[in-house]
């Protein structure tokens, strides 16, 4: 089910490099969001993905190539910006703030905004979305288990609402149930109008909720196509879904 | 059984201020990991503002209340020293924040002297009188324990300004923004939070409330001058330390504690010592408490996180 847009992408990356001082992660990197699409990013440790991830949020400037959102150049922008702007990424280990409480986690996320009465509404619905979250609310979110605090750092992003959600590998750690119940939610969101990018190892689940992907190995994009497209793709198949072909 | 009572009195009056001064380092070691030994300094800079102040007010407003010009003398130091902590800041401390450890520390020493000698250039190095503007005849509260009002005032406001900053912390949303940012700046900015600013409101808190302290000590003592904050400042970050440094229940029970035990010990050292030492020895006791919560509990009463960071 290829949803292909054919108006311009919400996001758009051209060249895009990002670099650790000398050493280079992201090495131009093209790549194009549409509105409402779920893209996953794929590839081993060390191909990229966070890093480019993590560019789009803001925490890495990009040390060349170009950046769009919305069709402005959002080069430069520091991430407090970018998230008004609607970007929200949930990090790579959750990035929960252990000595809040469960709701001041989820208010963080409303940080920016000032519609009360909508803020309480989006609360709501972030506990129809996530039943579990809602019964540790006044919990310090440290005592949270793994899969509770992954469900609590997409609230707490959701409450910003975003138009574009990052997820940094959201599968890492748990076990595979919950990861169904995550990828069920992320799934839900995108539903709701959210385009989301998801950067998952989890390549075999990733792919079959994604519109699109894209693989990254060495700093750059070495195959793109549709989800399923790239399921049954020899070369990725033997290269990140664990087969021998 | 006076001397004991009256010590404790005496004890919760300076304790409560050394509970004010505490909050700021806590509070600035709570979001940076930094200890600002200027800190101090902020305090006599408040202190000897609101002897200007007042000694203006009192030329061109004659025939006011005096507890008028305290209150004009608290109301231009604290955005006073507001401005002085945002300055350091974001002059001495803002390129630091990912340079080893000893280059912030010993920048703050730095900005310790470089307060100092600018206060000895505008304030000279003599005593100045504090006007005694809150009476300071002591009042019998029970029999035989005397408190001065000023000493009612210290109380008092050191209360008010603990309870307004603990709302302000736990119920606002700035407040947890800062709770969030303290334990994780990145995250913190990918919720819209712009980290800077709260870092130097950090700052700004601080310093009002050490600008307070200030006042506090000197219309205790009567006194002003250039190195009061060194001492106070020293005994604050101690108060700190023994709560548990970046922990603001910490900090206000960690300066209660050490202002009882050094009234009690200045109340009794003679005693135990049999005249050996008097109460100017007092000092002591501070120091002692430092190097034995650093040695024996270096994460203090309440703290969770061992001071690693200067």
């Amino acid at each position: 089910m290829p949803h292909t847009n054919p108006a311009s992408p919400i996001l758009q990356l051209r060249g895009a490099q990002v670099a650790y001082g000398q050493i280079q992660a992201v090495k131009g990197v093209d790549l194009d969001l549409f509105a409402g699409e779920l893209v996953s990013l794929i590839g081993a440790n060390g191909a990229g993905k966070t890093t480019t991830l993590n560019a789009i949020a803001g925490t890495l400037q990009l040390s060349g190539g170009s950046m769009s959102y919305g069709g402005d150049s959002i080069a430069g922008l520091p991430a407090h910006k970018r998230l008004r702007a609607g970007i929200a990424l949930v990090p790579e280990g959750r990035g929960i703030f252990t000595r809040l409480t469960v709701e001041e986690n989820l208010r963080m996320g409303a940080y920016t905004r000032k519609d009360k009465a909508e803020i309480e509404a989006d609360m709501q619905r972030v506990y129809e979305l996530l039943p579990r979250v809602k019964e540790r609310l006044q919990q310090v979110a440290g005592t949270l288990s793994g899969g509770e605090q992954q469900m609590v750092a997409i609230g707490r992003a959701l409450l910003s609402r975003p138009k574009l959600l990052l997820l940094d590998e959201p599968s890492m750690g748990l076990a595979p149930l919950i990861v169904e119940k995550i990828f069920e939610v992320i799934h839900t969101v995108m539903k709701q109008g959210v385009t989301v990018l998801l950067v998952e190892q989890n390549a075999n689940l990733a792919l079959g909720y994604s519109n699109r992907a894209y693989v990254m190995d060495g700093g750059k994009i070495t195959i793109s196509g549709s989800g399923q497209e790239l399921l049954h793709d020899p070369k990725v198949r033997e290269a990140y879904l664990g087969e021998i072909a | 059984m006076q001397t004991l009572l009256q010590q404790i009195v005496n004890g919760l009056v300076v304790g409560s201020v050394y509970a004010v001064v505490a909050l700021g380092y806590t509070m600035v070691y709570g979001i940076l990991g930094l200890i600002n030994f200027a800190h101090g300094e902020v305090l006599m800079v408040g202190a000897l503002v609101a002897l200007s102040a007042i000694t203006f007010f009192q030329s061109v407003l004659p025939d006011l209340h005096p507890i008028a010009y305290f209150v004009m003398g608290l109301l231009v130091a604290m955005p006073v020293c507001m401005a002085v902590g945002y300055t350091i800041e974001r002059t001495a401390y803002r390129r630091l924040r990912n340079a080893p450890r000893l280059a912030p520390l010993i920048t703050a020493i730095g900005v310790s002297f470089l307060l100092q000698t600018l206060a000895m250039i505008i304030w000279g190095r003599n005593y100045h009188s504090f006007p005694q503007l809150i009476q300071t005849a002591p009042i019998e509260i029970v029999a035989g324990v005397f408190m001065t009002p000023v000493q009612m005032t210290t109380v008092g406001v050191s209360a008010a300004m603990m309870i307004g900053l603990v709302i302000l912390v736990t119920r606002t949303n700035m407040g947890r923004a800062m709770r969030a940012t303290a334990e994780n700046h990145r995250v913190a900015s990918l919720m819209g939070v712009d980290t800077n600013r709260i870092i130097a409101l950090t700052f700004i808190i601080g310093s009002a409330l050490a600008a307070v302290a200030g006042v506090m000590i000197a219309s205790n003592y009567g006194v002003a001058h250039y190195s009061m904050g060194f001492l106070p400042g020293l005994k604050a970050f101690t108060a700190a330390v023994l709560g548990g440094i970046g922990n603001l229940a910490g900090a206000m029970v960690g300066g209660i504690v050490l202002g009882l035990v050094e009234a009690i010990g200045a109340g009794y050292i003679e005693t135990w010592t049999g005249g050996w030492l008097n109460s100017s020895y007092q000092d002591i006791f501070a120091f002692l408490i430092l190097g034995i919560v650093l040695i024996f509990r270096p994460t203090g009463l309440l703290g969770e996180r061992v001071a690693d960071r200067a």
